[in-house]
């Protein structure tokens, strides 16, 4: 680089750089962010006396994982909602990676007829608003007699036009040359995709995994609605639950909430910057 | 060339003919059928669907669902129908919400963006901290501060008390504290999204504008109304026409925290469209009610992208 810009770029950053100011409010903003946070997982500590009692001092006196306990071994299967979420959160990302990465495949890569006409009606839907699905989705999961069961959660979530969009993206991007070269070897579609794009793709699936669990994992509207019975509850809808039966047992009810919170918590630590990248990326793009 | 087309472009569709593009074709569509399968039956069939039953009366526990053409949307419109009055209340209080929260939604993430955006150390760290909350679920959220803003119990109020302040707020159960509430966790929950995007869009400002600016004698409010808001603009179009969407869609802190109190004044469309549908089973108004909600909400879009435009000019 020549010195010339170097030392622009440095004026530049002199000119923005920051004060005392601004490391006040970022540490203030952090404060109002991470304080409710910490009170949350402190008063899971508490007891139902002690949090009732002091609400403004943080830490429990005494420190008790009771509410813990609580729920464990109490008549809300809690654990059951965790396992649900699991399996239902990780069933939906699994379906959309094999299906959204196979059609973002076909759409970005192959020639065919009507391709226009599916790719304009996979991204038409991305403008309609979830309300219009509510009630109709409600009714056709009701004739597969889905109701009250983890399908319910799965399979009506996983069709969604972004998996699509965002991998046709990705693909749109990735060089021609291997998959020529491939090609001139006898290879087929199939053997392309399979062999080629998707480890070429493995940053762009990992987003769109860590997105799909994420969005599922913190569904509520559509769950409440399609998940009746204790024991086939997700977390969201239970938490829901969990504060109208432990209404004044604040310690119960959050460590309920902390046990919703961990697994996206520790996901989104690890994948912090894909996810913040393609949410900043969908902006700018958009 | 970097990125060259595996198969040659092709013009209408002369270009695919014969058995080889009908293999083409066939293979294309095994990919894409796994998709389109879920895809035609829950997000194509039900949007036309959901037209057909807002032209009955449509009880799910009666086996006849009588037609009765556009009557639904009729009665959303008439002064004095089962549906109008409610209807109209929620809608009432979406609007409330929305335009309460989405200028703070703009404000405060902007200023984060601003200052996230100078030369700091531990950025990242920062930026990890604000985006946090969002990963949460609105549930977390909302159990959170139901139990922070208890009028009674709650921890907001006896820090209150503790700093000599009034504290006997009534946060959650009475207006417009219930509004203030809503909005102010809100932004709480999600100021993280707009910061991300609005960071990136200043990260693409071209610096050079700013040298240029600076030799001009322009000072720090200058360069913000003339390099900075300008250089915004693509991405704001977008941000607002998001965050306009999501707090139109509000539901699930209202369902939680305020449960749509105090009476029904914090009940927001969503809610009632949910309730009326899948609670007290008229899925033909509510269905109805669903493609009003649709048909303002584009109406509005288009608008912000109208005004939005004329801007630029």
């Amino acid at each position: 680089m020549s010195t010339v810009t170097t030392t622009m770029q440095r004026g530049t950053r002199r000119k923005n750089a920051p004060n005392v100011l601004t490391y006040v409010a970022l540490f203030l903003i952090s404060f109002i962010i991470v304080v409710p946070l910490l009170w949350m997982l402190l008063t899971s500590f508490k007891t139902d006396f002690d949090a009732i009692n002091s609400p403004a001092s943080p830490l429990p006196d005494p420190f008790t994982s009771e509410a813990y306990v609580t729920l464990a071994t109490g008549n809300l299967p809690i654990l059951q909602w965790f396992l649900n979420s699991v399996i239902a959160a990780t069933a939906q990302t699994v379906i959309i990676l094999v299906t959204a990465s196979a059609a973002a495949y076909a759409l970005a890569r192959l020639e065919f007829h009507g391709k226009k006409i599916v790719f304009g009606l996979i991204i038409a839907t991305l403008l309609v608003p979830g309300v219009i699905f509510l009630i109709p989705n409600y009714l056709i999961v009701d004739s597969f007699g889905w109701l009250d069961t983890l399908w319910a959660i799965i399979v009506p979530g996983s069709a969604g036009a972004f998996g699509v969009f965002f991998l046709r993206q990705f693909f749109i991007g990735l060089p021609g040359e291997i998959e020529e070269a491939a090609r001139v070897d006898g290879a087929g579609d199939f053997r392309i995709f399979w062999q080629i794009i998707l480890p070429l793709s493995r940053p762009a699936l990992a987003t769109l995994a860590v997105l799909s669990f994420l969005t599922n994992w913190n569904d509520f509207i559509w769950p409440i609605y399609v998940l009746l019975s204790p024991e086939s509850l997700t977390l969201q809808p239970g938490l829901s639950v969990l504060q109208g039966t432990y209404s004044t047992h604040f310690g119960i009810v959050m460590a309920g909430a902390v046990i919703a919170s961990v697994p996206v918590l520790i996901l989104f630590t690890l994948a912090q910057k894909q996810i913040v990248e393609s949410v900043a990326s969908s902006g700018v793009k958009g | 060339m970097a990125n060259p087309s595996i198969v040659p472009p092709l013009r209408g569709g002369s270009g695919l003919r014969g058995a080889a593009a009908r293999r083409k074709t066939l293979t294309a569509y095994l990919f894409l059928a796994p998709f389109l399968v879920i895809f035609g039956i829950f997000v194509l069939f039900p949007a036309v669907y959901g037209l057909w039953i807002s032209l009955h009366v449509w009880n799910p526990l009666l086996d006849d669902h009588p037609f009765v053409g556009l009557q639904n949307f009729f009665d959303l419109f008439t002064p004095g129908s089962i549906t109008y009055g409610d209807f109209w209340e929620s809608m009432r209080a979406t609007g409330i919400f929305v335009v309460a929260s989405v200028p703070f939604l703009l404000a405060v993430p902007l200023a984060i963006a601003l200052l996230l955006n100078r030369r700091i150390k531990g950025g990242t760290v920062f930026r990890g901290i604000f985006f946090a909350p969002y990963v949460l679920g609105v549930a977390v959220v909302s159990v959170l501060w139901r139990y922070l803003l208890d009028p009674q119990l709650g921890v907001v109020n006896a820090v209150l008390e503790l700093l000599g302040l009034p504290s006997d707020i009534p946060w959650t159960v009475d207006v417009p504290w219930a509004w203030i509430s809503l909005v102010g966790i809100t932004v709480w929950w999600t100021l993280g999204l707009n910061t991300v995007i609005l960071l990136a869009g200043l990260k693409g400002i071209n610096p050079d504008l700013y040298e240029a600016a600076s030799l001009d004698g322009a000072g720090a409010w200058r360069k913000f109304t003339s390099v900075t808001l300008p250089g915004l603009r693509p991405v704001m179009t977008f941000v607002v026409t998001v965050t306009l969407l999501s707090s139109a869609n509000m539901f699930g802190q209202s369902f939680l925290i305020t449960q749509g109190g105090p009476g029904t004044q914090t009940r927001t469309a969503i809610m009632y469209i949910a309730d009326q549908g899948l609670v007290q089973n008229q899925m033909g108004a509510a269905t109805a009610m669903s493609y009003v909600l649709f048909a303002i909400l584009a109406v509005v879009s288009v608008i912000n992208f109208r005004l939005q435009r004329d801007n630029t000019k």
